[in-house]
């Protein structure tokens, strides 16, 4: 999906320090790797390679929501496990951790990403958007209107992911066709089968013309 | 069942009757006397039956909303699970020294005793062993609590003593096969939904027959009734076990203190959770309280406290501190539940006039370590046939236990059974829908047929396999029976404060199915309010009864204490007003947030200014559910489901294009949460139908797909139009009348698929999922695949 931000290490304001990155720089195999990474990081032989971080906790700022929120935490520490543990952030869920469900779906420069596959130190200095800082005080994103207008949504542990994913799509495409719809939200799984009310919500949410602003 | 309340006054009542806009007409009832008046029918109703949006929405769209596994408390542990990476072995040894040194770790567990598994019927006969066996791979072996999200778990060292193993059902029936119990096991019906009958008798790893029959007739001579039939259809019906796959993990934050335990639960029952756990740790009920505000998904998986809310309070208790414990993805998909799979041998007998006069079922199937695996249900309650007969088999393997899911056995019991009635219509040349009219007296179902038949344009129907070109269309049929259960254990306050604000409470849980929506509904409707002024505090062991949400009883079962409660807070809130109006009771109306006479020109207050007038900060009103209206006997849902699809014959594909779902929930309560209520569940069935298959290594026992991705269930794009119709059927035998849906909506449409496909193809499928090389097969374009893949 060509909207899905690469983050192995290429973008210019990321921190710089990307486990990938690294790994593949010094010459490992994806299949290797895990294996690989505790001994060479534990050894210290990193040294040749960029800046090392951790094992243990590390400081580092992330813009959430429009405010810089410094938190500490090991480099091996997700974008999902920090907005949920570090910063008490929990509207954004885990549910397959391996970035197969969009559950976690949050924006990073409004391009929405799985933060479960994102690791917290590689989002640098990129401004991060979670479920919660998709309203503008009281008055709800238009998705969010349109999701409550449609009921889209039952359990709603898919719900945040759902919206992240839409919002994200009205903002390139501010009148998608349904198939548009479908296609923006088919990374997002729901095990409840909302997704005809999905469609309708943001459908809704494009007819009230407020979906790009937000 | 109730028992019936004696010496309780009652009163004479007409309540509506029968199906709106086709039938309805008006019965008398004896009720009780402390009853509210009859509801109208929904046409004359403000905010009930009304597409009433989710009075959570704004919580749940904004991230607020606060699941169990989102809660955070001061000092709160880490819990992990050591799962068992052998099938079938005794545990040896459980080294739990090094994770104990580890500096992060506050607690371990070894696990005393599984649950959600069945057990041996004389203990004795089991495996000498200091630990409970090992049965399946991903059996819970020990826990650790630890200051992080640690890997402290791995420090658990288990030497196990492998045995050998079955995974598969035709395996775990030969002769010779590897016992998964040393003997005869069982696992009585229990509230966890699963489970089934005891003392049933088992040879080798078979438990069965379980005889069910119309008659003892037809339970001896089956034979005979088949002989006197004209026509008879027969075919042996596949299905796969289905994992429910819930978003939020199995798992509970638990927080024992020295005054009592509180538990943030995951789960469909709340009260279940807590007597569960007041019986294992041995403390009175009083002192167990669990919160479920919201929670990510059950489908019958997420009854009682299961293995990981015992060991996280096991965990709690050890270490003095609050522990949060959630399965991980791949525990999730291989131990917390799952749909039993089928083999069904099923015989169909009818006469030339088309009326059914015999049916014979044989069926085996593996809920793994436990029990449920029928599919009967179908065969007995969906047709008049007067002869009957089904012979269950639940087969014991080495796999993770089943689990009630979404009617139980009942859309493996519809994929047979109304695959055959469609063949058999087409052997007698009449149209399936007249066969179903010729064999089927529910009535709401009557209604639905010729609904759908209009909505769907069924006439555009033609003979299978004629479509020309490689993609063919398909159309198809199937019915729904589900039944009108009701838990009397369901109980709501409704608090009217002196400043005007208003409290709905109750321990019943919203599973997703949008009962706070309806509760709130219910209860601005009694007062005349709108339901964002009713604070809906549900899922919180606190608060009276309400019932666990399985078997779609929830909405039967808790809307008639809800109702009655806002009556007479409604009543209690009048007495004092009318006074101080100067009016008499009798007179005042609520309506619009206003609090008035009945006659123009009458006093006429904010609802806020009637509560002034209490006397008290306070008046409360608690109302549980009364016994059903009328003789209680045998009620059930319908529900019938058309599927349009189409069938690339050279890739296999099968593509469902269109459904047509009409159903019955007696009183429907809400529109928009039901129709999305019927969304998911024929979506859950054309999943069912089309990708699940939970897949173990035969030679590991091992799940090879413990994931989202390669366990696969629907998405967007293959998703469907769906039109959702229902009929508002009265059947008068409660306060509001009202049913659920979310068993029914899912049953007949795997079965409906099928028969579209084979309407498109002229083959028939009789083995899910509908996978493109079981299409190929069919059409003898591939070889089939040997032996069936577990």
């Amino acid at each position: 999906m060509p909207e899905r931000l690469n983050l192995d290490g290429k973008d210019p304001k990321g921190a710089g320090v990307s486990r990938r990155s690294f790994l593949k720089g010094a010459g490992l195999t994806a299949a290797g790797a895990t294996a690989a990474e505790a001994t060479l990081l534990g050894a210290g032989l990193a040294a040749s390679g960029p800046k090392t971080l951790g094992p243990g906790a590390v400081p580092i700022v992330l813009s959430v929501n429009g405010a810089a929120r410094r938190i500490e935490v090991e480099p091996r520490t997700t974008l999902a496990d920090a907005l949920r543990t570090n910063l008490a952030l929990t509207g954004t869920k885990v549910v397959c951790d391996r970035g197969s469900c969009s559950s976690c779906t949050v924006l990073l420069e409004g391009i929405p990403v799985n933060s479960c596959m994102t690791f917290a130190l590689d989002v640098g200095a990129r401004e991060i958007t979670t479920i919660e800082g998709l309203a503008k005080g009281d008055a709800l994103h238009a998705v969010q209107e349109g999701f409550i207008a449609a009921d889209a949504m039952q359990c709603g542990f898919c719900t945040s992911g759902m919206v992240m994913s839409c919002a994200a799509l009205l903002h390139r495409n501010p009148h998608p066709t349904r198939d548009e719809v479908n296609e923006a939200v088919s990374g997002n799984l729901c095990r409840c089968g909302t997704y005809p009310h999905v469609v309708d919500a943001v459908v809704h949410a494009a007819e009230s013309g407020r979906g790009k602003g937000g | 069942m109730a028992p019936p309340d004696e010496n309780v006054p009652t009163r004479k009542v007409k309540l509506n009757f029968g199906i709106a806009g086709a039938s309805l007409t008006e019965i008398e009832r004896e009720i009780s006397a402390d009853e509210p008046p009859p509801l109208p029918v929904n046409e004359r109703l403000k905010l009930i039956g009304k597409p009433v949006t989710r009075w959570d929405g704004r919580q749940k769209v904004t991230g607020a909303a606060r699941y169990p596994s989102d809660i955070q408390l001061a000092g709160m542990l880490y819990g992990s699970l050591v799962s068992a990476t052998e099938t079938h072995a005794r545990i040896a040894v459980i080294d739990t020294s090094a994770a104990e040194k580890h500096p992060g770790v506050r607690a371990v567990h070894v696990v005393e005793k599984i649950l959600e598994s069945a057990e041996l019927r004389d203990p004795t006969q089991e495996i000498p062993s200091k630990y409970p066996i090992v049965r399946y791979a991903g059996q819970p072996v020990a826990a650790v609590a630890a200051v992080t999200q640690a890997e402290a778990a791995r420090l658990v060292e288990v030497t196990y003593e492998k045995k050998p193993f079955v995974v598969d059902l035709e395996r775990a029936m030969a002769a010779g096969a590897p016992p998964v119990f040393p003997a005869a096991a069982d696992q009585e019906g229990s509230a966890g939904g699963g489970g089934g009958p005891a003392g049933v008798l088992q040879t080798g790893n078979v438990r069965g027959p379980m005889k069910r029959s119309s008659s003892p007739e037809a339970e001896s001579g089956i034979d005979r009734s088949f002989a006197a039939c004209d026509v008879v259809v027969e075919g042996e019906f596949r299905t796969r076990v289905q994992t429910h796959s819930c978003l939020e993990t199995h798992g509970a934050l638990a927080d024992w203190r020295v005054d009592g335990l509180t538990v943030y639960s995951s789960t469909q029952g709340t009260l279940g959770v807590r007597d569960e756990l007041a019986a294992i740790f041995g403390i009175p009920k009083s002192r167990v309280r669990v919160l479920t505000e919201h929670m990510g998904g059950g489908f019958g998986s997420k009854f009682g406290a299961g293995n990981a809310g015992v060991i996280a309070t096991h965990l709690s208790r050890k270490a003095g501190a609050p522990v949060r414990l959630f399965c991980t993805r791949k525990e999730e998909q291989w131990a917390t539940g799952n749909r039993p799979d089928a083999r069904m041998r099923l015989r169909v007998g009818a006469k030339k006039d088309g009326k059914l006069h015999a049916i014979h079922l044989v069926s085996h199937g593996t809920a793994g370590v436990g029990t449920g695996a029928g599919v009967g249900g179908p065969i007995h309650s969906l047709y008049d046939c007067p002869n009957v007969l089904s012979e269950e088999h639940d087969v014991f393997t080495n796999a993770g236990p089943g689990a009630a899911m979404r009617a139980p056995g009942h859309p493996q019991g519809c994929f047979a059974l109304e695959q055959l009635m469609d063949e058999l219509a087409a052997k007698l040349g009449i149209d399936v829908l007249d066969l179903m009219d010729r064999n089927d007296s529910h009535a709401a179902r009557r209604e639905e047929r010729k609904i759908g038949t209009r909505l769907f344009e069924w006439s555009r129907r033609k003979p299978a396999g004629s479509d020309k070109g490689p993609v063919k269309r398909g159309l198809g049929v199937a019915q729904a029976v589900w039944y009108r259960f009701t838990n009397f254990d369901a109980a709501c306050e409704v608090r009217i404060a002196r400043d005007g604000s208003v409290e709905a409470l109750s321990a019943v849980q919203d599973i997703g199915g949008g009962i706070k929506t309806v509760i709130a509904q219910i209860v601005a409707e009694e007062l005349g309010l709108e339901p964002r002024q009713i604070d809906v505090k549900i899922g919180d062991t606190n608060n009276p009864p309400g019932p666990a949400s399985g078997g779609s009883l929830t909405t039967g079962s808790i809307t008639p204490a809800v109702r009655e409660a806002a009556w007479k807070a409604r009543n209690e809130l009048v007495k004092h007003a009318s006074t101080a109006m100067g009016l008499p009771a009798a007179d005042v109306v609520l309506e619009s947030g206003r609090v008035k006479g009945r006659l123009p020109g009458q006093k006429d207050v904010s609802f806020k200014q009637a509560a002034a007038m209490l006397a008290t900060e306070q008046i409360s009103a608690q109302a549980k559910r009364k016994p059903e209206y009328g003789e209680r006997a045998g009620l059930r849902l319908g529900g019938v489901q058309f599927v349009e699809t189409l069938v690339d014959t050279e890739t296999g594909i099968v593509r469902p294009v269109r459904v047509v779902a009409v159903h019955d929930c007696g009183r429907p309560m809400n529109l928009l949460t039901l129709r999305n209520q019927v969304n998911g569940g024929v979506i859950q069935g054309l999943s069912y139908a089309l990708y699940e298959n939970r897949k173990l290594d035969r030679n590991t026992g091992i799940m090879v797909n413990p994931n989202l991705e390669q366990y696969k269930i629907l998405g967007s794009r293959d998703v469907p139009d769906i039109q959702v119709h229902f009929i508002e059927e009265y059947i008068a035998r409660s306060s509001t009348d009202a049913s659920g849906i979310g068993e029914p909506s899912t049953i007949p449409t795997a079965a409906a698929l099928a028969n579209a496909v084979h309407n498109a193809i002229g083959v028939r499928i009789r083995e899910l999922p509908m996978t493109p090389a079981r299409v190929l097969a069919a059409l003898g374009k591939v070889p089939a695949a040997k032996g069936g893949a577990a």
